[in-house]
């Protein structure tokens, strides 16, 4: 008999016997680290977690881990994540996909993973660009971005991950970026704490295809003028020198310098409200280069609600008994039947 | 109940005697609007034809439109049943008796009534309305067009509203009672009780005790205005049919419809392989029968769920079998090609993983209510790579039990996809099905494991330095591991379940090295592969029966089919047989890999024909593995192969006649 995973588990644990091949300063390398030390801390024995995972650079995800791994096909690692925690809800079901491959093929069943919520926790690696087929456009490649399929630049409204999963009534929608380890690390910590379908995003730089597109929320030169770490309860604080705010008026949001408006007056964030109106207009906010009325882009926890996970209605509403339970005969006489005997006429067997 | 004269020169038709004409076989049409209440009348007079001792095989057809017009052409729904003294029982070429509940009815059912045969109709619908409504410039009843045929004009709207008087119903109620007069009649005519319906309907209307007293009052009328003057006088003059009892084994047994087969058979194979059935499915139009029929029945032993679209489904059964159930999954006519991409996922994970496809007449949405046989090469080559499943097919509603468990078996025992193919008549058809014995079922086994299957350095366990990614200099010589892909002597790999400790692995669509399972981008290792995966499907060949004959083992003329047709084809056979002929028949169950006898016994007749719904895809198929000519008959349209056109074919071939009418 194999050892079996001892608890506690320590980071180093975790990593399989696979070398590691995404291009040297690719930003997966720091998601691997931060879900390892995330693993460890859970208190679960590594054979109940498996990770599944589509196409792309960042399907390769679950070959670096020594847990239960599948790396399926294109688009489809929701659909058989779903399957999987039908068959074991025990087990801690984590999704790792991309851009390309979680919003392209994969977009109808995430959204259908997400109004069930199945739970699972769907981390969706966002660089904008489909880097493991070198270079094309993706679901989420910002227009003008140039790129092997649009040279002369992307003119496709690109879709903004958030807002897709508010919209398909996700109980839990975080945004995270790669470098920033340990708010990638506290998100992916509540992600796998959360009962039901967790969706997030993370920022990830693609330093071949797409370099330094989220340098503006990952620089920490800059990043704090261009970002807001939203904390449940706490007002709408930025700015290096936290000198700014946000503010709600009317339907909109809008920056406001703290000099000239009471902190009363600034937003406070609801990760809990029913009604995820604040969540969708937090996911809408855009970093625009070069304007200086620019909205902040926000990172942290957008909503975190409660809704039963799919398997427990599963569970309420039709799972079957435990199969070696089941009296074949009884099942059989479940509709009308008969009996015909030898050469006599047959009996009403009706019940 | 009034006394309604049903007068001689009502009935009309050719001469006929008295004694009861016996058959060994009597198919019967009933059709109306999808209002009449067809198919209860349908499947309650076979229920009691059953009780009676005889076999039965009923079809629904379905109207092409959801909400037709009454009276309309296309809102006719017809409703077939055989009543047989064989075990497995066939339709006819045609029908020998046809009941016509309104114009539109006879309309589109009459073509296929027998010359001679029997025609009820319900003479009170045959109104101005409905026969404009039908199509009819001039009443058939009254003129020259039904003289080909025996008819009964039976007054069955008003004579059942008569018998219902006494209940103070509203028409419409009272007019929804029809059906079970007419049911009345017919058991009356068929030497049927009425008492297993009247059980029936009492059970049903337990907690509405006057709904029951009007239908079993209109069973009761419809029952005695077959024994009225008029009505003996007038079945004197037509004839009347006997049929002969059952020779059947004797048991326990159900009338079950091919979804209803397939759907027992998968809580039986979830029982007897001990794995929680999961059932993904998003419904087309017929596969969505089984997802309905499942619904039902998964308390008993798995879950269902209705996924998003095709691609979900097949994931969702592929993402269940990865967790050690038993994932199953059904599409119908271009939903196959939607799962192909996963199904190749469980052919190089392998993985079990069943697939029920219900072939119907394409390409694309095509005609997705006919049968077709046009899917086997799409099951067996359709996807990308070498990928080779198992596939096999159901021949009849009640095998689709047997074929179901047999899927079930061979995908668990082999860890392997299999496709199981159906089509949109079998699907829908139901016969007598002799419930087993729970001793006589198979035990499904999968190689489950729970520990490591082998130690580094042993024998066998391959070094990884071909892999791509290289392994962990940690693991020490001698220490025990898990190799997903190490293989026992039938070619087949353990399955780990995720929460087994210490066998954690990783599965995925990347080329597998052999044994570790790692990624590989060696060539001589993808090419080892493909060899593995191939030579595991080839060799489940030794685990099946082989191929059987009916009629002599060599001769003139083998008729070799698949699927649905194996009725027409038997009987075909038969009837040439019993001409003298030298005419056997063989049916493949399973399409791949072929029984290893087949090359033998095609071997063995001089002439090869291979009649299929399709352009002849079967007949490539053994061409090609082979090398054996065979001579195809195809038909496409959207319709079971008629037992005469076979006949006419083998006529031919035997140079005794030169024309075929198909
Ligand atoms: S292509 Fe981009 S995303 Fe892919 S591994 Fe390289 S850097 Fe990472």
């Amino acid at each position: 008999m194999l050892a079996s995973s001892s608890l506690p588990l320590l980071p180093k644990d975790l990593a399989s016997d696979c070398e590691v091949r995404w291009c040297p300063g690719c930003g997966d390398f720091s998601i691997l680290a931060q879900m390892k030390k995330v693993l460890s801390v859970l208190g679960l024995p590594r054979e109940r977690m498996v990770f599944v995972s589509g196409l792309g650079c960042a399907g390769r995800f679950p070959y670096y881990l020594n847990t239960y791994g599948f790396q399926t096909i294109h688009g489809r690692a929701v659909a058989v994540a779903t399957g999987l925690k039908l068959a074991r809800p025990e087990l801690l079901v984590w999704v790792i996909t991309g851009d390309g491959d979680g919003l392209s093929a994969g977009g109808n069943h995430l959204l259908h993973a997400m109004r069930r919520n199945v739970d699972i926790k769907v981390i969706l690696i966002n660089n904008e660009v489909l880097g493991r087929s070198k270079g094309q456009s993706s679901p989420t490649s910002r227009v003008g971005t140039r790129t092997k399929s649009n040279p002369l630049g992307t003119f496709d409204t690109p879709l903004r991950p958030l807002s897709v999963a508010l919209a398909a009534e996700a109980t839990f929608v975080a945004r995270t970026v790669d470098v920033d380890i340990d708010h990638l690390g506290e998100t992916l910590l509540r992600a796998a704490r959360h009962r039901g379908a967790a969706f997030v995003e993370i920022y990830q730089n693609c330093n071949v295809f797409n370099p330094d597109v989220f340098a503006y929320a990952s620089d920490k030169a800059v990043k704090f003028d261009n970002v807001v770490y939203v904390e449940h309860g706490k007002p709408m604080i930025f700015g290096k020198d936290r000198d700014r705010g946000v503010r709600l008026n009317g339907l909109t949001l809008e920056v406001v310098s703290r000099s000239q408006v009471a902190s009363s007056e600034l937003l406070l964030h609801d990760e809990t409200l029913a009604e995820p109106i604040l969540a969708h207009l937090l996911a809408r906010m855009t970093y625009q280069p070069d304007d200086p009325t620019s909205m902040p882009e926000v990172m942290g926890v957008l909503r975190a609600v409660e809704r039963p996970p799919h398997h427990d209605q599963v569970e309420a509403h039709q799972t079957g008994c435990d199969p070696s339970e089941v009296d074949l005969a009884a099942f059989y006489a479940t509709g009308e039947t008969w009996t015909y005997e030898e050469n006599e006429p047959p009996g009403n067997q009706l019940p | 109940m009034a006394e309604r004269p049903l007068l001689r020169e009502q009935t009309t038709g050719p001469q006929q005697t008295t004694s009861p004409e016996m058959r060994s076989s009597l198919t019967i049409r009933l059709a109306g609007d999808a209002g009449d209440s067809i198919q209860l009348m349908g499947q309650r007079l076979a229920h009691s034809a059953a009780l009676q001792g005889h076999t039965i095989y009923t079809l629904p057809d379905f109207p092409s439109e959801i909400r037709a017009p009454v009276g309309s052409l296309p809102g006719v729904f017809g409703y077939l049943i055989v009543i047989d003294s064989d075990a497995a029982p066939i339709p006819g070429d045609g029908t020998d008796v046809l009941l016509a509940m309104n114009p539109a009815a006879l309309k589109v059912h009459l073509a296929e009534l027998m010359p001679g045969g029997l025609l009820l109709v319900d003479r009170d619908a045959f109104t101005i309305d409905n026969l404009l409504s039908a199509g009819y410039l001039s009443d058939p009843l009254n003129d020259a067009s039904l003289a080909d045929y025996r008819v009964c004009k039976v007054a069955i709207t008003s004579t059942s509203r008569e018998a219902l008087e006494p209940f103070k119903l509203f028409r419409a109620e009272a007019d929804r009672c029809k059906s079970l007069f007419a049911l009345g009649l017919l058991c009356r005519l068929f030497d049927c009780s009425p008492q297993p319906t009247m059980g029936w309907l009492s059970a049903k209307f337990a907690k509405k005790p006057e709904v029951f007293q009007a239908n079993q009052r209109a069973i009761e009328a419809g029952y005695r205005y077959g024994d009225s003057s008029e009505m003996v006088s007038a079945i004197a003059l037509l004839g009347r049919y006997r049929i002969a009892r059952a020779r059947v084994v004797p048991g326990r047994y159900r009338q079950v419809s091919g979804h209803e087969a397939i759907a027992l058979a998968l809580i039986t194979a979830a029982t007897r392989s001990r794995r929680r059935l999961v059932y993904a499915a998003h419904p087309l139009p017929t596969a969505g029968e089984l997802l309905h029929r499942l619904a039902e029945l998964q308390r008993w032993a798995g879950c269902i769920f209705q996924a998003e679209d095709e691609a979900a489904a097949v994931g969702a059964a592929v993402g269940a079998a990865f967790g050690g159930c038993l994932g199953v999954t059904a599409s119908s006519g271009n939903g196959l090609v939607r799962k192909s991409d996963a199904i190749g996922l469980a052919v190089i994970t392998e993985l079990p993983l069943v697939v029920v496809a219900v072939q119907h007449a394409g390409p694309s949405v095509g005609l997705s209510t006919k049968p077709e046989q046009s899917d086997l090469l799409l099951s067996l080559f359709g996807r990308n790579g070498e990928c080779p499943t198992v596939v096999m097919a159901v021949s009849s509603p009640a095998d689709g039990f047997t074929m179901t468990l047999e899927a079930c078996r061979i995908a668990l025992k082999y860890m392997t996809p299999v496709i199981l193919l159906t089509d949109a008549s079998l699907i829908h058809a139901a016969e007598t099905w002799r419930i087993p014995e729970i001793s006589t079922l198979p035990r499904l086994d999968a190689p489950l494991t729970t520990g490591p299957n082998s130690s580094v350095g042993e024998q066998g366990v391959s070094t990884p330095r071909s892999s791509s990614l290289t392994f962990s200099p940690t693991i020490a010589q001698g220490e025990s591991v898990f190799l997903p892909y190490r293989r026992d002597q039938r070619l087949v790999r353990s399955w780990a379940v995720p929460g087994t400790p210490g066998l954690e692995h990783r599965l995925g669509g990347l080329e597998k090295e052999d044994e570790t399972g790692h990624v590989s981008y060696d060539p001589r290792n993808h090419e080892r592969m493909v060899g593995l995966r191939a030579t595991k499907i080839a060799r489940i060949a030794d685990d099946l029966p082989p191929l059987e004959v009916n009629g002599p083992t060599q001769g003139d003329v083998l008729l070799v089919g698949w699927g649905g047709t194996i009725g027409p084809l038997r009987l075909a056979a038969d009837r040439l047989r019993s001409r003298g002929f030298s005419v056997a028949h063989a049916h493949l169950r399973y399409l791949n890999p072929l029984p290893t006898n087949t090359p033998d016994v095609l071997r063995r007749y001089r002439t090869v024909l291979v009649a299929e719904l399709n352009q002849g895809q079967l007949a490539w198929l053994l061409r090609g593995a082979f090398l054996i000519d065979c001579i195809s008959f195809i038909k496409m349209q959207g319709k079971p192969l008629s037992i005469r056109e076979i006949e006419q074919q083998v006529e031919q071939l035997l140079g005794l006649s030169t024309q075929v009418t198909g």
